[in-house]
């Protein structure tokens, strides 16, 4: 059994599928770096992905085009995202609570949206068709080296994009001058107040920008994944992209790498389930006990290095 | 009026907050240019409140500001820095994880490629203004890591980088050592020679003679005038801040110690970063008596108070109160062994500030049988008990049900001081018990422990202050490095200089002179 586990995962279609499976949860994820960086959590993204992953497949029905769709998607992620800030920044209210409360109309309304627009109930199976899905790219070159080529080529154009935004997000948090007032604004937002940075509208643009990424995810969920929209579809993924921002300490590259874990431990469950003699109830906790063990990895590390910071800071003072 | 010659006015300032508590009433204030000016007050005067409408953070309910002769209204402190007004705040306004250039530029960062950050000019620009006003910075080292006083100079550093010719210093030397103090008031004087403005907030009348030209002194809400300092006494300055001549000496009788109630032997304790910070270290208190614990900070002093009251554990040694063991005690149980403490942190370990004072004041005795009936709260006690408290402690506030967090630093102080000492305590650890609360509040809870002491307690007394130490204190212990140094039974023909010497390491007495304080 454990030769066949091997050979199952030690496979191209292996490493293909981690990818597949990483890139909605890493967009989610760099959603929440973003919003986090400025001192706003972002619990909505499992809404706002699941509303924007209607939309994209509304979207582009309506107007026959999938990046149609995917701009719609994105247009209403950054629209629920300046919902929640308009609630929390302006209202005043609890952002845990407007964040629960898109995650509801996310999970409730939707359903109620998609009848309202198309009569169907719960899932959009009809009106999608190869057109309006998100087209594939075949990586020239590099598609023809064995094992490699099978595994990173041939993926969706969002998929692509989920990685280059990694290195965008990094670029813009740590070489702009927005993504200064962003940093600024979450370690401690007086400060940025006293120099005339308006700590208001930057936490509206970081949160906007984290909507418009947890969009994208909802349309890569839609419009390539699933390949339709069926209410629950998103499940749970918004919620592992905190996970994830929080073990990737909110940096844009352990983000990625923390996203590939959890993309890793989810195909692992999908090929191990296949196999046989293999309880299905067992297997579909690897992702829990990942985000487990994960966690308290990084606990321990984190506890390392402080008391390593402290001692030398100790000696220093003695020094 | 004559007007061309100040630089600020500011007219009929009045400030009622919602929750209807008035911080500054009519005041004027009017500073001439080139010159430093002192805003001088007790806490909970009014001088944070009228910084705070100077630089935009808070409107006035009434009143106008005129700057450099043209009246102004600032709604944020983009405004004031606009007019060329910078604050250095007394809790810095920097971001830990960014770099001191980062810090400088922030908001105002240099551009290339139209949205990158020019992180060389950033650097660039650091190091000119640095040099310009000899305030030396290290650009490239993170806020996080650098000393309080070089981030006092980034704070500085900052404002003139946005082309401020006024400063407002709140409170600066509030957190720095005697040496960056000197320091700062050099480079204060350069930058008057330049010709900048500076208001510099401050209670400490050394200082302000030391540095100021002239002084505004309010007190309530309201300015009690302006002042040439060089014309203008101590005693007269303390008088107009306080409203009757401060007696800075304590009046006490000679104390006549009685039964030893605290015993500390042997007691050691090792940090976690394997540092020593109480060393074999053993006294006694007795009743009647207040022993005094000098030493310049981080000699244990922290250590010792947190054994005391259980907020940590020592690796060897014993602490008896009155015979019982109260080592790893829970607090209720060393409170009922009639131990009061009144914590250093007072905002932690003293108060739950979103909480009443009444909550407050009742929070250790609230499970006393007269103040329940059944199940339930008797409410009418428990109003009775912290009307009781709040006269006689002199707490000013609206009313019981008042926000702790609402109060001045000196008021919140009493509150801390109503309930600890109105416990009828045979032991009380006074941690810093006057640190930065004004004069008023100072001298009525250093006379607040003198009386208990004279009626029976033995007061364990922790202070950073030297003349509070010496002046309150009947018999003395010096701690250095852990260790008792020095021992004084007799506090009155100390002299700041031998205890200087003995508080910096230079002078220790023999063990037999040093044993006495366990009187065994």
């Amino acid at each position: 059994m454990f030769e066949q586990f091997l050979d199952t995962i030690l496979k191209a279609d292996f490493l293909f599928s981690i990818i597949r499976i990483t890139a909605p949860i890493l967009f989610a994820a760099l959603g929440a770096v973003v919003a986090e960086k400025a001192g706003v959590v972002n619990i909505g993204l499992e809404g706002i992905m699941s509303i924007s992953a209607l939309f994209g497949v509304l979207f582009s029905y309506w107007t026959q085009s999938w990046l149609v769709g995917v701009l719609g998607a994105l247009v209403v992620g950054v629209l629920l995202g300046l919902l929640i800030g308009f609630f929390a920044l302006k209202l005043k209210t609890d952002i845990i609570l407007a964040g629960i409360a898109v995650n509801m109309i996310g999970g409730g309304g939707t359903i109620f949206l998609l009848y309202m627009f198309t009569g169907m109930r719960g899932n959009t199976g009809a009106l999608v068709s190869q057109n309006i899905l998100i087209p594939t790219i075949n990586i020239p070159l590099i598609k023809s080296i064995p094992i490699l080529g099978e595994s990173i080529s041939g993926h969706s154009v969002l998929t692509y994009l989920a990685f280059i935004l990694v290195f965008l997000i990094a670029g813009l948090l740590y070489k702009t001058s927005l993504g200064l007032n962003i940093r600024a604004v979450g370690e401690n937002d007086q400060a940025a107040q006293s120099v005339g940075i308006s700590v208001l509208r930057i936490k509206y643009i970081a949160i906007g920008i984290s909507g418009a990424l947890a969009g994208l995810g909802g349309a890569f969920m839609s419009m390539y994944y699933s390949q339709g929209w069926n209410s629950g579809m998103i499940a749970g993924r918004g919620f592992i992209a905190l996970a994830a921002q929080a073990m990737g300490r909110t940096e844009p590259i352990g983000t990625m790498l923390s996203s590939l874990l959890f993309g890793f431990a989810q195909a692992l469950r999908t090929k191990v389930s296949g196999l046989q003699g293999v309880s299905s109830y067992l297997v579909s906790l690897i992702p829990y006990v990942f985000t487990i063990v994960g966690l308290v990895l990084y606990a321990i590390s984190t506890t390392k290095k402080v008391h390593k910071y402290r001692q030398t800071q100790a000696e220093a003072v003695e020094a | 009026m004559e007007n061309d010659n100040f630089i600020i006015q500011m007219k009929g300032i009045s400030k009622v907050y919602p929750n209807g508590i008035a911080a500054n009433r009519n005041v004027d204030f009017f500073v001439k240019e080139g010159e430093i000016h002192a805003l001088m007050g007790e806490n909970g005067a009014g001088k944070s409140t009228l910084m705070k409408i100077l630089f935009g953070l808070e409107q006035p309910t009434e009143g106008e500001i005129i700057i450099n002769g043209e009246e102004v209204s600032l709604t944020s402190p983009s405004d004031a820095i606009s007019r060329g007004i910078g604050m250095v705040h007394q809790h810095f306004m920097l971001i830990p994880s960014l770099t001191v250039a980062e810090n400088i530029v922030l908001g105002m960062a240099p551009i290339k490629k139209g949205i990158l950050i020019d992180y060389k000019k950033a650097v660039q620009i650091t190091e000119e203004v640095s040099q310009k006003y000899n305030l030396n910075v290290n650009p490239n080292a993170k806020v996080m890591d650098i000393p309080v006083g070089m981030k006092q100079k980034v704070e500085i550093l900052k404002a003139l980088v946005r082309g401020a010719n006024i400063l407002i210093l709140d409170e600066p030397t509030a957190v720095l050592t005697t040496q960056e103090t000197s320091e700062l008031f050099k480079e204060l004087i350069i930058l008057k020679q330049l010709g900048y403005t500076i208001i510099f907030i401050s209670h400490k009348l050394n200082e302000i003679k030391q540095i100021t030209d002239r002084l505004t002194i309010m007190r309530g809400g309201k300015s009690m005038g302006v002042y040439e300092t060089a014309s203008t006494s101590e005693q007269e300055i303390s008088r107009l801040m306080v409203g009757r001549d401060v007696i800075l000496n304590v009046e006490k009788d000679k104390s006549q110690p009685t039964e030893t109630v605290l015993k500390v032997r042997n007691l050691e304790y090792t940090n976690k970063w394997n540092k020593k910070m109480l060393d074999f270290l053993s006294f006694s208190v007795r009743q009647g008596e207040i022993l005094g614990i000098a030493g310049v900070e981080g000699n244990g002093q922290r250590e010792l108070v947190e054994m005391l009251f259980n907020l940590n554990t020592p690796d060897s040694g014993t602490i008896t109160v009155n015979g019982v063991n109260i080592i790893n005690l829970p607090q209720d149980k060393i409170r009922d062994n009639r131990v009061s403490l009144i914590p250093e942190d007072r905002m932690t370990y003293g108060i739950a500030d979103a909480a009443s004072i009444e909550e407050n004041v009742i929070s250790d005795r609230y499970t006393e049988k007269h103040f329940n009936n059944g199940p339930l709260f008797d409410m009418k006690m428990i109003h009775k008990e912290s009307d009781k408290l709040i006269k006689n402690y002199a707490i000013l506030c609206k009313s019981r049900k008042q926000q702790v967090k609402m109060l001045s630093g000196g008021n919140i102080q009493k509150v801390v001081v109503a309930r600890e000492l109105s416990s009828d305590p045979i032991l009380i650890i006074a941690d810093q018990p006057t640190r930065g609360i004004d004069v008023g509040s100072t001298e009525f809870i250093r006379n607040k422990l003198v009386h208990l002491s004279r009626a029976g307690a033995a007061v364990l007394l922790v202070s950073a202050d030297l003349n509070e130490v010496m002046e309150l204190s009947d018999s003395l212990i010096v701690l250095y490095g852990g260790k008792v140094v020095a021992y004084f039974d007799d506090t009155s023909a100390l002299d700041d200089t031998v205890m200087g010497e003995y508080m910096l390491g230079l002078k220790h007495q023999s063990p037999e002179e040093i044993e006495r304080v366990c009187h065994e």
